[in-house]
């Protein structure tokens, strides 16, 4: 934690819990979470992470504003849905998850190379070209994520699936010229930017520091 | 009976349950009348059905048969159709006892009917010493209940007796009704969400009630069966449920003399002083309060916010910390936990959401949170809903200053934090509003050495005679030969067992309700006052009959002693656990037959053996001991005795055999009423007579005791301790006799102790005493 934040979020108070219940997806389930801990045993992946979900929700009570929107915990979540299935007071945690790291990466405090961070970037940028996800870009792009050298390596490593891929017509080699979109991609990017234009403005803003210190 | 009445003895063998496959019935018949001397002895093929019972009645009401036998199942089956309460009865137990008991192998044929013959035997020698039960008048109907204390407890009893037709005198040592929840903003809800709520964040849950004391005052001052004192306490209480007297001095000084047939005592609690914590500084800022306090402030904010003490300033911060000095294992803390604190800091944390708006924090820090009741988890959730702030963490410090700092250790994130806040609540641990408990200076003796024992005494003296030392002032002020006012059971609560005989205390007719017998909140005060009511009443009834109260209701039965004999030894008084004896002004004991529950402990707690039921003595008992057939030393079939708990062993033994257990052939089982009315001499008798081997069988005793009368199976344990000089001086290996404490559940273990004594007389060899 920075010295910043551990003299200023006011711990066990609302300040953080009132910014992720107004800023983050199904945000205000967490105040609902009573610590028995089933999601963090439940969760396949949670003991290898920093912070599984119980300690997250815990963490926010607590007001640790940057040690939670920095952590790379949720990012790790794999939607496998055991914590919601199995939440006594059935929190849609794995939602809340992704809800917070939707809004660290929004607050751009998510941590330099996190590679599912990246992976996500690099899904939406594909994507957001012409409406359509362009396997092969993704592939290649994913590859390559790393610098030439890494990306090369990485390519070859595959090549068997990605030949297995083309047989099967699940890859075109020719959708690396330009590739298939839909009708009206500028239509669609003008109405995705309004949404996130709303979406920001629906922002309560709790990241300036003076907001910080009084929460 | 009247003494002229002829005695006619019968026996009644039901050949029905396969008993009549098993055994050879024409030789029970014949046991009955030529060895039991049974002047009736009929069979029937199903002797619990119409017809069986019909013939007994008939036999009863035609024949003047007067004492009877039922041979056939266990005493605590039937027992509906085999009540005849208008004769002396007993139940000889072949079909528990013995068939079910014993598998049905041509081998095993032979000590199966002898097993069968011997309890015939023994039961028809017992009837010879039984008369039938007759009350002793010493008690009318008194349709008063006296109520001690005027909290929601109290009024709630003086209620629910009143609405049932009795009358009820309320004492209240305090100027007005209501007691602590008259002190109180809101209430925890009564009840929980509707069914089918869901759990989502905007689910509509329970929320702080009012607390509503203002109409059950008015329905307490409105109710022309209810009488108030105020200012008023119980100086004096003598008698017995049906004729108790007690004097109130009241306001003005007077005494009023009021009988009374059944006392409920709810003098509730108070809370533990905080001053004894110097961690959490209750002395050192007025912002830092008990649980209490809080309420009046939130009382006087009316409709605006809640401000703090020192200063007035709005409260926009307030940090709860829970089960503060409870639960703890350190001198002059609790070390219990009050159970309720949690839904008492969710309720007040509602109130500044509720009064100082949402943008006020409310933290609430918890160890376990424990929500017990119907709306418990609704209402947890509700403060959650709210946005109540819950931390499971250990506070260590609180720091006065311009704001609070709270000093603690948060368990889930296992790191330490400090948090600044306006206002701190200390939830404080409920502390009963107990008399002295007669038995503390007992208590405090038992299992210390000598030298610790004379010093503990001193001291207790010391304490005594010390006027400047601060005692606990009686409550009811019992005129009673064991101590002014209700034993403790643990931690200073007026209770006798918290889970298995509730409002029940060791005084029969006079029952706890409330927080003075274990920390509750209201909604359980209130369950509890009606419980306890309708034990009073219950009281009232059955005393105006002379019937015994829990656990052997209904009994008629009770102790009387031989004044020529008795030594005015005092055993039987100190040894009652109910506190039922007296002394009379020649010294001798005084038995209230209305404060007895016919355990028998007096009974074996008599050296000269003068104490006894018309239908339980040391003589039923002995009689059946000596009746029982003992096979000369080159037969090869040890005998061994087993007394056994009416309430748990004996059942626990029942069961066994039903579940197909199979008890040793040896055994021949007599059930007491309690073990500790275990007199000596039966051990004695037996050894002499040439049992191998006797196994007295009672409840668990100790501070988690499962003796229906409480102490009975401790008094017998001590009083059992003894028997080494007996084996003694006959000679004998002392692994001859043992005490087990055996639960209603041991349904394995209670046959495999038979089994051992077996496998010990086998190792030691059979008792020489057979002729
Ligand atoms: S399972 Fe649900 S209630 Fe339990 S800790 Fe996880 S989120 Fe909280
Ligand atoms: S959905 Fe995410 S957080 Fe939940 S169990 Fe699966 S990986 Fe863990
Ligand atoms: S010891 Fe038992 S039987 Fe004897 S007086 Fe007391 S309660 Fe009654
Ligand atoms: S125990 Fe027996 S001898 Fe002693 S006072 Fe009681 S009745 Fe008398």
């Amino acid at each position: 934690m920075s010295e910043l934040n551990k003299a200023m979020i006011e711990q066990y108070r609302n300040s953080f819990l009132s910014e992720v219940e107004a800023n983050v997806e199904e945000g205000e389930w967490v105040k609902m979470c009573m610590q028995c801990g089933v999601c963090s045993g439940s969760c396949p992946l949670g003991k290898h992470w920093a912070h599984p979900p119980q300690e997250i929700f815990m963490m926010i009570r607590a007001g640790k504003r940057e040690e939670v929107l920095t952590s790379d915990s949720m990012w790790m979540c794999t939607s496998c849905y055991n914590c919601i299935v199995r939440c006594p007071r059935q929190l849609p945690i794995t939602h809340i998850m992704h809800g917070l790291a939707t809004y660290a990466k929004k607050l751009g405090l998510t941590p330099k190379n996190q590679p599912t961070a990246k992976f996500a970037e690099i899904f939406w940028n594909n994507m957001m070209k012409k409406g359509r996800v362009n396997e092969l870009k993704l592939g290649l792009s994913l590859y390559f994520k790393d610098g030439f050298g890494p990306g090369i390596k990485e390519a070859l490593r595959n090549k068997d699936l990605g030949m297995k891929m083309m047989k099967a017509k699940r890859m075109a080699a020719g959708e690396f010229f330009g590739g298939h979109g839909v009708k009206d991609v500028s239509g669609l990017q003008k109405m995705i930017k309004k949404a996130q234009e709303l979406e920001d403005a629906r922002m309560k803003k709790f990241d300036e520091p003076e907001a910080s210190q009084d929460g | 009976m009247s003494e002229q009445a002829e005695k006619k003895y019968a026996a009644y063998i039901c050949t029905g349950c396969g008993i009549g496959d098993r055994l050879d019935a024409g030789e029970l018949e014949q046991t009955a009348s030529r060895d039991g001397r049974m002047n009736v002895v009929k069979q029937h093929e199903m002797l619990c059905s119409q017809d069986g019972v019909q013939m007994i009645r008939n036999d009863i009401d035609k024949e003047g048969v007067n004492h009877a036998v039922i041979v056939g199942c266990s005493r605590r089956a039937k027992v509906e159709a085999f009540a005849f309460n208008d004769i002396a009865m007993t139940r000889c137990n072949i079909r528990e006892g013995v068939i079910w008991a014993r598998p049905d192998t041509e081998e095993a044929k032979e000590t199966t009917q002898e097993m069968a013959n011997d309890y015939i035997r023994m039961s028809c020698a017992e009837i010879k010493q039984m008369n039938k039960p007759s009350p002793s008048g010493q008690q009318g109907r008194n349709p008063n209940v006296l109520v001690v204390g005027g909290g929601i407890t109290g009024m709630t009893a003086a209620i629910e007796a009143a609405e049932a037709g009795y009358s009820v005198h309320l004492v209240e040592k305090s100027s007005a009704l209501g007691g602590h929840v008259a002190r109180l903003h809101k209430r925890v809800p009564f009840k929980a969400a509707p069914v089918g709520t869901p759990n989502s964040p905007d689910a509509n849950l329970p929320m702080p009630e009012d607390t509503g004391i203002g109409d059950i005052i008015a329905a307490v001052e409105g109710n022309d069966n209810i009488k108030v004192y105020l200012n008023s306490t119980v100086t004096k209480t003598s008698g017995a449920p049906g004729r108790f007297s007690v004097d109130i001095s009241t306001e003005s000084g007077d005494t009023i003399t009021e009988n009374i047939g059944s006392i409920v005592q709810a003098t509730g609690f108070k809370l533990y002083d905080p001053e004894n914590l110097p961690e959490f500084n209750y002395a050192g800022s007025p912002d830092i309060i008990t649980n209490l306090e809080l309420e009046e402030l939130a009382n006087a904010a009316g409709d605006g916010p809640i401000k703090r003490p020192s200063d007035g300033k709005e409260v926009t911060s307030v940090l709860f910390v829970q089960d503060v000095g409870q639960n703890s294992s350190d001198e002059g803390r609790l070390p219990y936990d009050s159970g309720i604190g949690d839904l008492v800091s969710i309720k007040q944390a509602l109130y500044f959401k509720h009064h100082n708006g949402d943008g006020c924090d409310a933290t609430i820090c918890y160890d376990n949170l424990r929500t017990p009741g119907a709306p418990g988890e609704d209402f947890y959730r509700s403060g959650q809903r709210n946005g109540v702030i819950f931390t499971k963490s250990e506070v260590k410090e609180v720091v006065p200053g311009d704001s609070i700092t709270v000093k603690m250790h948060d368990k889930i994130l296992d790191e330490d934090a400090e948090v600044k806040v306006d206002l701190v609540v200390l939830d404080l641990g409920m502390v009963p509003n107990s008399g002295p408990d007669p038995y503390a200076a007992n208590e405090a003796l038992e299992g210390m050495s000598d030298e610790d024992r004379a010093e503990e005494l001193e001291a207790q003296e010391a304490h005594a005679a010390d006027e400047t030392s601060v005692k606990v002032e009686s409550i009811l002020n019992l005129d009673y030969r064991q101590g002014t006012d209700l034993p403790h059971l643990k931690h200073g609560f007026t209770d006798s067992h918290f889970i298995c005989f509730p409002y029940e205390t060791r005084r029969t007719g006079i029952y706890a309700a409330g927080p003075v017998r274990r920390p509750m909140d209201m909604k359980q005060a209130m369950d509890d006052a009606t419980g306890a009511a309708m034990k009073a009443i219950q009281e009232i009834e059955n005393a105006a009959q002379g019937r015994a109260a829990h656990p052997r209701v209904g009994d008629l039965s009770y102790p009387t002693f031989r004044k020529e004999g008795c030594t005015q030894c005092k055993r039987c008084t100190v040894e009652c656990p109910f506190g039922a004896i007296d002394e009379d002004e020649e010294r001798y004991p005084q038995y209230n037959e209305a404060r007895c529950r016919r355990c028998g402990t007096c009974m074996g707690a008599c050296p000269v053996r003068v104490i006894s039921f018309e239908n339980y003595s040391v003589n039923t008992v002995g009689a059946q001991i000596k009746e029982c057939d003992i096979p000369e030393e080159w037969d090869e079939k040890p005998r061994i005795l087993v007394l056994a708990c009416e309430n748990d062993a004996y059942p626990a033994l029942d069961q066994a055999a039903i579940s197909g257990e199979e008890i040793s052939p040896w055994a021949r089982v007599i059930p007491v009423r309690c073990l500790g009315s275990t007199s000596l001499s039966w051990v004695t008798d037996a050894l002499n007579n040439g049992f191998d081997g006797i196994i007295m069988m009672g409840c668990k005793r100790g501070d988690d005791y499962q003796c229906h009368f409480v102490r009975g199976s401790t008094m017998a344990a001590e009083r059992m301790a003894k028997v080494g000089d007996t084996l003694e001086t006959l000679n004998l290996e002392p692994e001859r006799v043992v005490v087990h404490e055996v639960a209603i559940t041991d349904i394995e273990r209670a046959p495999a102790l038979i089994k051992e004594m077996e496998e010990t007389i086998e190792k030691v060899g059979l008792s020489p005493f057979k002729f």
